[in-house]
């Protein structure tokens, strides 16, 4: 059952899509049809992906198989599932059966996974529409989707600005009103650095609530897969879709995906939110005023708003530059040319793998193998990996003494908006900056959230973010909803791609 | 503070990372991987005494499966992306050693 | 003290030296699956066609682990009498095409079974260092030049036993000389098989021995550098390459010379151990914790549930078998005696005497007949009936039947099976009755009347003449004690 949609048509691609649960509801209801959807959805991407460069692959085929599955139930009485036919991205370094799975790696680049992510196979299960890998930082290292062996990503608001990293591309996909829902995956800050610089909605869930099976690992105790969006209920709704205990991951925590649906009429009477002070003065005048603009939305709105000092978390930074190097220098030594991937012969095994990886990795990875593999050899160990261990249990202690305060956290995601494409890849240190506040969240295990809030420098998006304790999604999708309605519109994705030339966008630049 | 990262200090990180590393390139990361170390630095004078390491962010204990068989990949599948194949295994040139 | 006699091609030893050893032993445990995925553990499939995302090391694969494979470890550990403790997981960093993911996921320093030992049938106890938990690797084999790894063209790799469950045992550098060594890995065996958690298969790999060896003179006790000789598949390899590896430290020190720490290969073919291509400092491991799996920590419960109903151990059948025959004496038993318990317990028959002298048998004559005869055909002897070996046994105690009769009642026991008493009819066995044995008697008297008078006259010794005689004469059917009891009877 096709017909028009208020989602745009394949002559009309700079019209707005809808939300994913305004598509789903839709296509639930027979009113439009799985298969329209996604046809306009590759149309919108045709139009404007070289622009972007926000995927590394496009399922075109796939996707209308699946579609039109979606469909068949819809006309057979089926539940076809909650996101019933809304398109999604999906970061390539979540496997996906039978399609190419790249890391951004040249030594990835063929490589296409015999098994799917557990995270793809319960977006299927929702009925939900992958159409694409997106582009992203190689092995998710960096903040700007430059050290893609693929290309850069542009950022949607301005194509001189970097996306973010380092899923730039599933931040830019949204931003661009390509899709309604990406996937990305969260070590550093890797989903809400992007989402705030592309001014869309990015969270990181706690540590444990979405399972890794099928997500290729970066630093294992740090890596969280988490939802983009462009509203905070279509994240809520991808969040519910993909979170849970999986058998398959031994550190997946037994608990069912967080309900934050249910909580986003709650409201934020009484709730006790603590502002970072610490981190406004590492952030730039536009990014550190959206705070504080935020923090009054809040307290507008019945929340108790105070001020917290947590100096702690400003080490969080070289711990994690520290602890992240080091499990990637393990996780990364399985691409030796042996039984998949690149290989680059030699005359013997081990010039094979060195030869191999040399050609495969890029100069981010390869310095951050180097580092960690540095950091954890022998004489070194207890200095460095170990003391970042330590430092990691003092920041987890510092967030505690906090919530013995407050029940959320508030503070800017990024120390200033998105910076031009070139700008710190000669300097590594710099770009490692990028990373100050999203850090701590990780390394404590907690889950975060950004939300677009205002126009910034250049009027290119700041977003806020908010924290929680573990398993304190609830409390967070409750004041990140408040925030959202207080913020300002035009900060907000998607941008009206049909009106991008070369460097303007949305009526910004 | 540390100082640079010596040439031989680099070989043998590389060479434990299996890296061929090109002499540019050995050079660029002794400074950069220096200068990175140099900004932790504060971390390592952080005074953490008493303060137990954090492995893992959750408290999870004994997360066990049943002994049960599940259906494995089709040789196919797993030779699938393989660079190189023989009589239905991996194919790699000469290994030099015994395993460390 | 060193000894030679096992392998008659080395040279004696210098008996001023003393060989101090260490064992790894490395044992594939027996699940139904792998440690950290559902494929299948079981050997001798065709290649690579038990693997998967997770033992194939594929990105994005995580482990989680095999619940029995840390019940059989515990129960390793609780047989070894070791400490079961909290424990956690490393990752053991190193490049190796066997190694799917270039690490190896084991224990480092939180092991789960620490400070135990082992008790050899000699009675000494081996220290246990530790027992821990890790996976194996896949298989490399080696084509071209001869397969030897060195001379090789190239090299291919099967996965299938790739994250196979294995633990690791460690002993303290107890052990004196190869036959210690063998005797704690045949002992070592019997337990891992005793307690279930390995089907004791040498020859397919299920268990594997790295061997630490170095000398020092007799009578110190710092000890001198040490070469370890890895992947002894075989009591034999074992036994010899210790001594060769031995024969080498000594030649070398007493040639001025000093023992540099190694890795040394044991090859069968040449009989010799050589250096392997590997430097003098120890491997950079960069161990971690593994952040992919939780800590274990098995409660008391849990511990129970995985040690219920585990067999008795080799040790502790010995001990009862031991109990049993010496009876209430303190007095221990003679070395025929006590190799006798071992022969039973070793090839599982201590059930069949235990049973049997628990039904009334001499435990002398179930132990004689057990470990003599029985022991000849040991896996039939498995099956047998503990009743009707008890019956057989008072067959030949109230002299019915001579031991020799009772030995080929057994052998027909065990080979066609049957009743004691029937097959005796069946053989002619039944016993000479007592006027039978009376004419025999007045026959061989009659024969033989300067031995009589002899005898009559007190010389006991005819007494044996005079049987033997008997004994001839109605074929081995007289019982030798029914025979002197006559005799003396007729003596008066």
């Amino acid at each position: 059952m096709s017909g028009p949609t208020s989602q745009g048509t394949a002559s009309d691609p700079s019209s707005m899509p809808e939300t994913a649960i305004e598509i789903a509801a839709r296509v639930r209801a027979g009113e439009v049809s799985a298969r329209s959807v996604v046809e306009a959805t590759f149309a919108r991407i045709g139009a404007h992906e070289a622009e972007i460069h926000a995927f590394t692959t496009l399922t075109g085929e796939q996707a209308l198989a699946a579609a039109d599955e979606v469909d068949r139930k819809v006309a057979a009485g089926e539940d076809p599932g909650p996101l019933a036919g809304v398109p999604i991205a999906l970061k390539d370094n979540l496997c996906t059966r039978g399609v190419t799975t790249t890391c951004s790696s040249k030594i990835l680049e063929h490589w296409v996974p015999p098994y799917d992510a557990t995270v793809v196979r319960r977006l299927a299960r929702a009925g939900a529409i992958a159409v694409g890998k997106t582009n992203l930082d190689e092995f998710a290292m960096g903040s700007s989707t430059e050290s893609s062996a693929f290309g850069p990503t542009r950022n949607p608001w301005d194509l001189t600005k970097v996306p973010g990293g380092s899923s730039g591309g599933s931040a830019a996909a949204v931003a661009a009103g390509f899709v309604p829902l990406a996937l990305g995956s969260d070590t550093g800050g890797s989903i809400r650095q992007p989402a705030a610089l592309c001014g869309v909605v990015g969270v990181k869930p706690t540590y444990g609530v979405v399972s890794r099976y099928g997500l290729i690992a970066f630093a294992s105790s740090l890596d969280q897969i988490g939802p983009f969006a462009t509203t905070v209920s279509d994240a809520a709704a991808l969040l519910e879709s993909i979170g849970g205990h999986d058998a398959r991951d031994s550190t997946s925590l037994a608990v069912a995906a967080p309900r934050c649906s249910e909580v986003l009429g709650d409201g934020v009477e009484g709730l006790r939110v603590g502002v970072i002070g610490d981190f406004l003065n590492d952030a730039s005048p536009d990014c550190s005023s959206a705070v504080r603009a935020a923090a009054e939305v809040l307290a507008a709105a019945g929340a108790k708003v105070d001020d917290v000092s947590i100096p702690e978390l400003l080490h969080g930074l070289s711990a994690y530059y520290l602890i992240a190097p080091a499990e990637a220098s393990s996780n990364l030594a399985r691409y030796d040319g042996v039984r998949y991937g690149l290989r680059v012969d030699g005359p013997d095994v081990e010039t094979m793998n060195a030869r191999t990886r040399a050609a495969g990795f890029g100069p981010e990875v390869k310095r951050r193998i180097m580092l960690g593999t540095y950091v954890l050899s022998a004489g070194y160990y207890d200095a460095y990996y170990a003391q970042a261990q330590r430092v990691r249990t003092l920041v987890a202690r510092a967030f505690a003494r906090a919530y013995g305060q407050f029940d959320v956290l508030l503070a800017p995601t990024t120390p200033s908006v998105a910076f031009d494409l070139g700008a710190k890849t000669s300097d590594p240190l710099e770009m490692y900056l990028a990373d100050l506040f999203t850090i701590p969240s990780n390394l404590a295990g907690h889950p975060a959230m950004t939300v677009p809030f205002a126009l910034g420098e250049g009027g290119l998006p700041v977003g806020v973010q908010i924290f929680a304790p573990a398993l304190g999604e609830r409390e967070m999708f409750r004041a990140g909803v408040v925030v959202e309605a207080g913020a300002d519109p035009a900060a907000s994705g998607p941008v009206p791609m049909g009106s991008v030339d070369t460097g303007a966008a949305g009526g910004v630049r | 503070m540390p100082e640079d990262l010596s040439a031989e200090t680099v070989a043998h990180v590389a060479r434990l990372a299996r890296l061929e590393l090109t002499p540019e390139e050995s050079e660029t990361y002794a400074s950069q991987l220096s200068a990175i170390l140099e900004h932790v630095e504060a971390v390592r004078k952080l005074d953490t005494t008493g303060v137990p390491e954090t492995s893992h962010a959750l408290d999870l204990r004994n997360v066990l499966r049943p002994d049960d068989l599940a259906t494995s990949l089709t040789p196919e599948d797993v030779l699938s992306g393989a660079p190189a194949v023989e009589d239905g295994r991996f194919l790699v040139p000469r290994i030099l050693g015994e395993a460390p | 003290m060193t000894t030679a006699e096992s392998t008659p091609d080395s040279t004696a030893l210098d008996t001023t030296w003393e060989i101090v050893i260490g064992l790894e032993v490395h044992c594939e445990l027996a699940t139904a699956t792998k440690l950290f995925c559902g494929c299948a553990n079981r050997f001798g499939s065709e290649a690579n066609t038990q693997v998967c995302p997770v033992c194939l090391g594929l990105p994005g694969s995580l482990p989680v682990l095999n619940r029995r494979a840390v019940e059989l470890a515990i129960r390793i550990g609780r047989s070894l009498h070791c400490e079961i403790r909290p424990s956690t997981f490393h990752r053991k960093n190193y490049f190796y095409p066997d190694m799917p993911k270039d690490y190896q996921v084991s224990q480092y320093d939180k092991p789960i079974n620490v400070d135990g030992y082992l008790e050899l049938p000699s009675g000494k106890r081996i220290g246990v260092e530790r027992a821990h938990i890790e996976e194996d690797t896949g298989k490399t084999t080696h084509i071209g030049g001869g397969g030897r790894i060195n001379d090789a063209d190239h090299s291919l790799v099967d996965y299938n036993r790739a994250g196979v469950p294995l633990v690791e045992i460690v002993s303290r550098p107890d052990l004196r000389g190869a036959e210690e060594a063998r005797a704690y890995v045949s002992e070592l065996r019997a337990i891992l098989v005793a307690s279930g958690a390995s089907d004791g298969r040498m020859e397919e790999g299920s268990l594997r021995v790295d061997a630490n060896i170095s000398v020092r003179p007799a009578g110190t006790t710092a000890f001198g550098t040490r070469c370890e000789v890895k992947n002894l598949n075989s009591l034999r390899s074992l036994g010899r390459a210790i001594d060769h590896e031995a024969e080498r430290q000594i030649a070398l020190l007493e040639g001025g010379g000093r023992v540099v720490q190694e890795t040394r290969h044991w090859n069968e073919g040449e009989g010799r151990t050589s250096s392997m291509r590997s430097k003098e400092e120890a491997y950079d491991y960069r161990y971690f914790s593994e952040p992919d799996l939780v800590p274990l920590e098995p409660d008391e419960a849990f511990i129970a549930e995985a040690t219920a109903g585990m067999a008795l151990m080799p040790a502790a059948r010995r001990r009862r078998l031991s109990a049993l025959i010496s009876g209430d004496g303190d007095a221990p038993l003679p070395t025929s005696a006590v190799e006798q318990v071992a022969t039973l317990v070793d090839l599982g028959l201590d059930d069949l005497v235990v049973a049997a002298v628990g039904l009334g048998a001499d435990s002398r004559l179930a132990l004689a007949r057990g470990a003599n005869e029985a022991a000849q055909s040991a896996e039939e002897a498995r099956h047998l009936d503990a009743a009707v070996f008890a019956e057989l046994l008072g067959l030949e105690a109230t002299g019915k039947l001579s031991s020799t009769q009772s030995k080929t009642v057994l052998a027909e026991l065990l080979e066609r099976g049957g009743e004691p008493e029937e097959i005796a009819r069946r053989l002619g066995f039944e016993a000479l009755s007592e006027d039978d044995l009376g004419v025999v008697l007045d026959s061989v008297i009659a024969a033989n009347p300067a031995e009589w008078e002899r005898y009559v006259g007190g010389e006991d010794k005819v007494a044996q003449l005079l049987t033997g005689q008997v004994m001839k004469a109605t074929k081995g059917r007289a019982n030798g004690k029914a025979v002197a009891a006559a005799l003396a009877e007729r003596r008066g």
